[in-house]
């Protein structure tokens, strides 16, 4: 056998999803497994809503309250938004970038799988015995075996795998963007979903080391009597919160970076303007991305850390308020003067506007310590970030879809149901959270499983869950979407929106190998750039020829799935366990690292369309 | 395309009714109803701050809805927009305005965040040191040689410097009505100072998830003319200094009796008794009973029968009395005060 297979792998089905390397299909997986969490985190936010939609009634009790708001948060941020921006910066940003790939199109998978696995094993723990109820932030002591049950051991080793997942992902995005760009796409031409990829990869390398730390830490102090944050034995439970918040901090920009990105791609494409202020949205990414590591310590100005700390990290958190506006009037500027749309995706995009920008103010008002010392870990904290998360993320996550999905699947979703997604959801979502922000004013504090009659926050907590009753319906209507989208037999153009970035160069799914030849960008908004000049596509940067393509791989899998079963010996004190799980794992690295695999080629006369000579 | 203002009016309703019927909270508990200097400081800072947000909030609305209505894609609508690739001086304004804004927020930040973190020695304020337990509160006066549980009981118009620590898990100490938190850490101290302008009795809660009861970790501040506090504090010194009283009714003796034996090796009564639950010794001045229930016979009753069932994940365990044994105890528990009124 020669070293170079000549045809492609016949795969299909399951097995090719279970092997696959190919960042499209990882993509689907991303999105697939995201949105199965996605539901889950969802059904636990109803279940709170509903535990307190009257003062003191009895639905859940207050372990299972406690381990739903645990769940609910750590799902949602780690789970199901996380992977779901992950899913698209898989599907889009190669292609936005002109690249046949990833750069490292194994660890691709491998990155899925660990998340995947990670996911999985967090979530078993409400079969075995208890889900952690330290809420999302763990908090020691009462993360302590002490004070906690065997959750929290699901929580630290569930994250642990999955968040390694998550920085390997980072990694490879670092690579990809810096090494994988099609001629003449320099920097500055990137689009902007790309930049904000490129910063947000940047934050995973350097966030996620910290929570790694401190999961090890605690793992340790669970598992092995460690006492790192125990203070009867010297430890200090505050480090815990500061390890925490490092990590937790840009996590927040790690999310909404992105969602900045798909906001700058729909207002742009809807609008038929280019992007309003490109450079300073550049500048105000990054600037964001830096200033996110400056000011963690915004989350602990209760602790104790005195006025000259508190107000240092106060003001810094200020300053963040600064490169945001710039976005908010950028993207503004780019609809005015133009012709805007507004078919779903671009809904989602306006409607990200006015709520980002009050998820944002009242950002600006918990950077004042004093009155923040008001506002802490109350409700109106609850109602502000998720004015940030579900108003400015999973706005951008669902116009992103909207928009991407032809090019994902091939497939448009339906306008009609997608705008009564659109409002279900809006609606809902303003009805569940402004109510929020007088409720922590008025004295609730967040967190808790119920409240009593006689204190005036009955209403509140009333409207609010009616509005949490609106998100449901608009979730389940893009359920719907999917499967009507995945029903109809209409294949999506490859173009549909007017679109001005490279992706709408190519077919509707891309095929495997993306683009037949790579193409020579020439300017920002490449497409639209030879729209312009009149052109029909791309003009191509090299000879039509066969082309490189890596072989799938079980191996991910199986990797994963080792340190998945390894975990559960950590969790179950079984020694034996773990010690099969690592030696899975360990077996499978050797094995990718003495096997020469050098991938196949796809051969010129296989390609589905027929290039242009170079 | 025509429903579009339909939602936006009927949503704006709906916010403006949401807010017009939740009101502004209730005075013992809402941060919106300051009641003393530090909540009234942390309000003129929200009141400044949500002003200039509000104002900020109007511009980006108003270019908002105007780009919306002006630049809407009509039908027949020919060419291509002009492509615009940024405006300098814009993007400076932008940037300046909102660094001017902050700027003057900054300013009372700064001064407000160095007030609230003032000390107080012992000649100017009370001293209270509270250690936060899952699921109550312990308030000592170390100055005056008193402790109390559950109800904190401050004079009016007197700065107060609190100590606070946590003997388990990390709790967090709020007064919405007098002002801001801050956290109780286990192996730390955290320093605060509040001060109560009128008298009258307000809601605490704590505010950092601590295990199954962290909602129903209430607590009351009762704040009394000086008179009346000094008064308190003589009459808690008087009780502590002693054994406990011998019950008066031959039911409520026979309360003590079981309370001896089954209680006092958690809980203080006068100068008897163990440290690990709240203190008694004025259980009967209380306003609740386990810091949420009204304060009667039956509640205290339903206590004693299933502490669990009201606050679960408590450390009292069920003492399986039986009815008789349960109205005892309530009778002696009704005699444990100190104030002259009962």
């Amino acid at each position: 056998m020669s070293a170079h297979a000549s045809h492609a792998p016949n795969r299909s089905g399951l097995w090719d999803y279970l092997t696959t390397v190919d960042h499209k299909k990882i993509a689907i997986l991303y999105l697939i497994a995201g949105g199965i969490f996605f539901l889950a985190g969802g059904l636990e936010a109803l279940l709170i809503r509903l535990q307190l939609m009257y003062p003191e009634i009895e639905l859940v009790g207050a372990k299972t309250f406690n381990e739903l708001i645990t769940m609910h948060g750590t799902t949602m941020i780690f789970l199901a938004v996380m992977p779901i921006i992950f899913a698209l910066m898989n599907a889009i940003v190669p292609l936005q970038i002109g690249a046949r790939d990833v750069a490292f199109p194994f660890v691709n998978a491998l990155g899925f799988w660990l998340f995947f696995f990670g996911g999985v094993l967090l979530n078993t723990s409400w079969f075995l015995g208890g889900a952690p109820d330290a809420g999302w932030t763990s908090y020691t002591t009462l993360a302590l075996n002490q004070y906690s049950g065997r959750g929290v051991d699901f929580y630290v080793l569930g994250l642990q795998i999955a968040g390694l997942g998550t920085l390997i992902g980072g990694i490879n995005f670092l690579v990809t963007i810096i090494n994988m760009r099609a001629p003449g796409m320099t920097f500055m031409r990137m689009p902007m979903f790309t930049w904000t990829s490129f910063i947000t990869s940047g934050l995973i390398l350097f966030a996620f080391p910290a929570i790694t730390v401190g999961l090890v830490l605690l793992m340790f102090d669970r598992l092995f009597g460690g006492n790192f944050f125990n203070p009867d034995a010297g430890g200090n439970v505050v480090i815990w919160e500061h390890l925490f918040w490092i990590f937790g901090h840009p996590e927040v920009y790690i999310l909404i970076l992105p969602a900045f990105g798909v906001i700058s791609e729909v207002v742009s494409t809807f609008s038929r303007k280019r992007l309003f202020g490109y450079s300073s949205m550049v500048f105000a990414t990054a600037l964001i991305g830096f200033l996110g590591f400056m000011v963690w310590a915004h989350h602990m100005f209760t602790t104790g850390l005195g006025a000259i700390a508190n107000t240092l990290f106060g003001l810094a958190t200020m300053l963040i308020a600064v490169p945001t506006g710039i976005k908010i009037f950028n993207w503004l500027l780019t609809m005015w003067g133009g012709q805007i749309r507004f078919p779903t995706a671009n809904l989602f995009a306006v409607g990200f506007i006015p709520t980002f920008t009050i998820g944002g103010m009242t950002g600006v008002m918990l950077a004042v310590p004093p009155a923040d010392y008001q506002y802490h870990d109350s409700y109106f904290v609850v109602a502000h970030f998720h004015y940030v998360i579900v108003g400015g993320l999973v706005f951008g996550l669902f116009s992103g879809l909207y928009y991407w999905w032809p090019k994902m699947f091939g497939k448009m979703l339906n306008e009609t149901i997608g705008k009564w997604n659109f409002w279900t959801f809006f609606i809902g979502f303003h009805l569940t959270f402004f109510p929020q922000h007088f409720l922590g004013l008025m004295g609730m504090p967040r967190r808790v499983f119920t409240y009593l009659k006689d204190q005036n926050l009955d209403m509140g907590n009333f409207i609010s869950t009616i509005g949490a009753f609106g998100m449901t319906i608009g979730t389940i209507l893009f359920v719907i979407n999917v499967v009507v989208a995945a029903k109809s037999s209409k294949r999506a153009p490859a173009d549909p929106w007017d679109g001005r970035s490279l992706e709408w160069a190519i077919p509707s799914p891309p095929p495997e190998y993306n683009f037949v030849q790579t193409p020579l960008v020439r300017g920002l908004d490449a497409l639209w750039v030879e729209k312009m000049a009149g052109n029909k596509g791309m003009t191509p940067a090299e000879p039509i020829g066969d082309i490189h393509m890596p072989s799938p791989s079980f191996l991910p899998f199986l990797m994963s799935l080792g340190l998945f079963v390894a975990g559960y010996g950590f969790i179950y004190h079984n020694y034996v366990v773990v010690v099969i799980g690592i030696l899975a794992t360990l077996s499978c690295m050797f094995t990718r690292s003495v096997k020469d695999d050098p991938g196949y080629h796809i051969h010129e006369d296989e390609l589905e369309e027929k290039g242009v000579k170079a | 395309m025509k429903g579009w203002q339909q939602y936006w009016r009927q949503f704006s309703l709906f916010a403006l009714l949401a807010l017009v019927l939740t009101g502004c909270g209730k005075d013992e508990l809402s941060a919106l109803k300051p009641s003393g200097p530090v909540a009234a400081m942390q309000f003129d800072l929200m009141k400044l701050s949500s002003a200039i947000m509000i104002g900020v909030f109007i511009v980006v609305m108003a270019i908002f809805t105007y780009v919306l209505i002006r630049y809407r894609k009509r039908p027949g609508q020919q060419g291509i927009p002009k492509q615009v690739e940024g405006n300098h001086a814009l993007e400076i304004l932008w940037t300046v305005i909102p660094f001017l804004l902050l700027i003057i927020m900054a300013i009372p930040t700064v001064t407000t965040g160095f007030a609230l973190h003032k000390e107080y020695p012992k000649e100017e304020a009370v001293q209270v040191k509270v250690t936060a337990h899952q699921f109550w509160w312990e308030f000592e006066y170390p100055d005056l040689g008193v402790a109390s549980a559950q109800d904190l009981v401050l004079p009016v118009g007197k700065k107060v410097q609190f100590v606070l620590s946590a003997s388990d898990v990390k709790h967090a100490f709020w007064i919405p009505a007098l002002g801001g938190k801050i956290d109780t850490n286990p192996g730390q101290e955290n320093k605060m100072w509040l001060q109560a302008d009128k008298a009258g009795i307000y809601y605490g809660k704590c505010a950092e998830l601590c295990g199954a009861s962290h909602a129903l970790m209430d607590f009351k501040v009762e704040v009394k003319e000086q008179a009346d506090f000094d008064t308190w504090v003589a009459n808690m010194k008087g009780v502590q200094a002693k054994e406990p009283v011998t019950a008066t009714s031959p039911l409520a003796a026979e309360g003590q009796q079981i309370f001896d034996k089954s209680c006092l090796g958690c809980h203080a009564v006068a100068g008897k008794g163990g440290k690990m639950g709240p203190n008694l010794t004025n259980f009967a001045d209380r306003e609740r009973v386990a810091g949420i229930k009204a304060h009667t016979p039956e509640n205290i009753a339903e206590w004693l029968k299933d502490p669990q069932k009201i606050k679960p994940g408590n450390k009292m365990p069920n003492l399986n009395l039986d009815d008789n044994q349960v109205k005892a105890l309530v009778e002696y528990m009704e005699t444990l005060s100190v104030s002259e009124k009962k």
